[in-house]
């Protein structure tokens, strides 16, 4: 008898400190949000500085900023879990495939009731950065911090090379050349010292060669990854493993450093020319001081288009289920806002704050006069330039995009690899992909069919 | 039951209530439900829609399914008999009566617990290409034939071996266990192979395996369990999708990325679900492979 009154009192006592700790309460009468971000490390500081001003800004809301690793990832399933955060940071391709299943909260809605319309509101920002937040008519998410891409050279190098260090090649044929004859051999070996340009130096946007090779991956609601342009992309990724030796440049290629260390391939100067992101500058600043480079845009496509670029950015979003909905826009719109009239670093605030801090580009058109003038980065303008560009591509609009990309990554592999021709690669994924996206858009009825109005759930205002 | 046993057969349930929750919680309910899972669309956003056995009839026609069960048990074939040779190696040495014998178990056992993420990030220099400490060593030797190392973990040939050869730092654990099984070893049987005549060879061959043979079966049972579900090594030293061009691409690793970033959260069920059948086969052949050569000292 006595033990089982034990038991039973362990086991209250259990459920006591359990109720406890679910109902201790915030002392202040501000409503708190809490908002999920990847970004950890100067990028994590210039959000905290962002989310600070923001709650200084007012008395009503307190933003928590909370550094999660795999933020998405994790934002997916406490969505599922009905508890998500009320403002999560999340990459474009997820705005695609989270929206496809009804786990985000329209922002059309919020953007209208402030008294904008959304085509006004989205006229705010450089096109690329506009489309790739709204989705089957409707805005998803808003730009945080964006990014664009262009070639970095390093001019040492190019004097050595007998190279004018202050032209970069123009044309895809002319940074073959320039590659050439920035590439070094030893005289015995016959190993690779130096090269001029790797397409895998950094990989990160393998499905970027297609695009930038006039071709394209999706033509509206089709898959287009087997075309002429595309094998010409991949032709000419190969190209490089025949013409300097795959073997030469495995054992090469083996010697890079991570990208954020001084032992990385374009910092070290084993890399003379890279397609990097406007962020190149913060790391180059940190771990090659004194590197004398510059930035251009891509060279210019097979068919002449001199302003190709690719885009990106960080987006914000409000799960589905959030708790404080309209506090997290509250949020979100002054991360989109700025004072168009700063003058001073203490005048800047929302966007300009937060890509004044991470040394990066603002996606909206108008900037203040001190962020024109006093930006850290000392190529901004042509990073500006690139944004505004027509023809600054993004990924395509597709819930199954990182299905998509892994395919694509694995042609640039077995290419490169010389496992593969470019046809035969891109042949199987054509399939591949066709197949899932069929499937994607069968399943996507299916649960329509099932749950008319997965909407209902999402929070509206 | 009388009034007595009734009331401690209750203390009992009471008592174990909490293990009992914790079961069915968080391992009864979720293995059930991935089970039902299994035969739906299931994005975990949305609730699932039953759609039969389409998952299992796509699986067999997914090509990545067969590439990574393919690389799982290709990893599983190597590192298994590796790993067995290796840990069974170093119990026999360790066993041996030397100065320090202490010393050298822990030094051989410290590996097994570094957690995988941290020996995955120390592997990751050791196999490097150009300066990691293995073709550091192995250049100047096989320099001597004219020939070179490879770049390991970039290299699609070489990927996986790499990873088995990681993976036999780690045989500690069942090293232990074979280590333990040797001094069960009745000393009387070596002492009668001996006045038999028998070499220390014979002496391996007919009594120390003979003996260790239940130990082995354990062994090897756990070995494929682990191996089929190889994950973490691969996920940080190569990457989600297994480079290089898929060659580290394993069964976990698929499923992983299915469920996680495909949000295919059915598909992955019915990937699990056979895995766990798979496992159980060959657990079957192992045992009845096993049977008729196990002895059990009685």
């Amino acid at each position: 008898m006595k033990l089982r009154v034990l038991a039973v009192r362990i086991s209250r006592l259990i459920a006591c400190s359990l109720v406890v700790v679910g109902c201790q309460k915030k002392t202040d009468d501000k409503v708190h949000i809490t908002y999920w971000e990847k970004w950890t490390g100067v990028e994590g500081e210039a959000m905290q500085a962002t989310v600070d001003a923001f709650n200084r800004s007012q008395d009503r809301i307190e933003v928590e900023y909370l550094a999660v690793s795999s933020a998405d990832r994790k934002t997916l399933v406490a969505t599922a879990g009905g508890d998500p955060p009320d403002v999560a940071g999340l990459y474009t391709y997820n705005i695609y495939s989270f929206a496809d299943d009804a786990a985000l909260t329209p922002l059309d809605v919020f953007i209208q009731r402030d008294g904008y319309t959304v085509d006004a509101w989205l006229g705010r920002y450089y096109p690329v950065y506009a489309d790739m937040c709204s989705y089957r008519g409707t805005v998803w998410a808003l730009p945080s911090t964006p990014a664009v891409t262009g070639l970095h050279w390093n001019k040492a190098l190019f004097r050595e090379a007998g190279l004018d260090p202050e032209r970069p090649p123009q044309t895809l044929r002319e940074l073959d050349e320039f590659a050439e004859k920035l590439t070094k051999r030893d005289p015995k070996t016959g190993e690779l010292l130096q090269i001029g340009f790797l397409p895998q130096e950094p990989g990160w946007w393998t499905w970027a060669f297609p695009l930038w090779f006039d071709g394209q991956l999706m033509d509206g609601d089709r898959i287009t990854a087997q075309t002429p342009e595309n094998e010409a992309s991949f032709d000419w990724v190969q190209s490089y493993s025949r013409k300097y030796g795959l073997d030469a440049i495995k054992s090469f290629t083996s010697g890079f450093g991570n990208f954020s260390s001084p032992q990385s391939a374009f910092f070290s100067g084993k890399v003379a020319m890279v397609l990097q992101g406007v962020w190149l500058n913060n790391f180059i600043r940190q771990y090659a001081p004194g590197l004398e480079y510059g930035v251009t845009g891509w060279p210019a496509t097979p068919r002449g288009v001199k302003d190709f670029t690719i885009a990106d950015s960080d987006v914000l979003a409000i799960p589905r289920g959030s708790k404080h909905p309209d506090e997290a826009w509250e949020f979100i719109k002054y991360v989109s806002s700025t004072n168009p009239k700063a003058q001073r670093r203490e005048d800047l605030t929302g966007m300009e704050l937060l890509c004044y801090l991470q040394e990066k580009n603002s996606p909206l058109k108008e900037w203040s006069p001190f962020f024109e003038q006093h930006h850290p980065h000392p190529h901004i303008d042509l990073f500006r330039a690139l944004a505004a560009s027509p023809h600054a591509a993004s990924i395509p609009k597709i819930g199954i995009w990182e299905e998509y990309r892994r395919e694509i990554t694995n042609v640039f592999e077995g290419v490169r690899l010389l496992q593969s021709t470019p046809s035969a690669a891109l042949d199987y994924c054509q399939a591949r992909v066709e197949g899932s996206w069929t499937w994607h858009t069968t399943n996507l009825a299916r649960r329509a069919a099932h749950d008319p109005n997965p909407a209902a759930k999402t929070t509206r205002p | 039951m009388t009034r007595r046993e009734r009331q401690s057969f209750w203390n009992g349930i009471a008592f174990t209530a909490p293990w009992l929750i914790g079961l069915s919680v968080f391992t009864l309910y979720p293995v059930v439900a991935s089970l039902y899972y299994s035969f739906c669309d299931y994005s975990v956003l949305q609730a699932p829609v039953w759609t039969g056995a389409e998952n299992y009839t796509r699986l067999f026609r997914d090509d990545l399914f067969w590439l990574s069960l393919k690389n799982t048990l290709i990893f599983a074939a190597l590192s298994i008999p590796f790993g067995t040779v290796v840990s069974l190696s170093l119990a026999l040495l360790l066993n041996c009566e030397v100065k320090g014998t202490p010393l050298f178990r822990t030094i051989f056992y410290l590996p097994s617990i570094v957690p995988l993420v941290a020996s995955s990030m120390l592997w990751l220099w050791i196999f490097n290409g150009s300066y990691g400490l293995l073709n550091f060593a192995l250049n100047p030797i096989l320099g001597l034939f004219g020939a070179k190392a490879p770049t390991w973990l970039t290299d699609p040939n070489w990927a996986k071996p790499a990873l088995v050869m990681m993976g036999l730092w780690g045989v500690g654990n069942s090293m232990v266990i074979y280590l333990a099984g040797l001094q069960d070893v009745p000393k009387e049987l070596y002492e009668a192979a001996e006045i038999d005549g028998a070499t220390p060879w014979r002496q391996f061959w007919h009594v120390t395996l003979p003996m260790l043979s239940p130990v082995i079966y354990f062994n090897v049972i756990m070995g494929i369990i682990g191996s089929l579900q190889t994950f973490t090594q691969a996920f940080i030293m190569t990457g989600p999708d297994g480079p290089p061009a898929r060659s580290t691409l394993f069964y976990a690793l698929y499923l992983f990325t299915t469920a996680f970033y495909d949000l295919r959260m059915g598909y992955a069920s019915a990937m699990a679900w056979i895995l766990f059948i798979i496992i159980v086969i060959l657990t079957v052949f192992a045992t009845k492979w096993f049977e008729k050569r196990m002895h059990y000292g009685r």
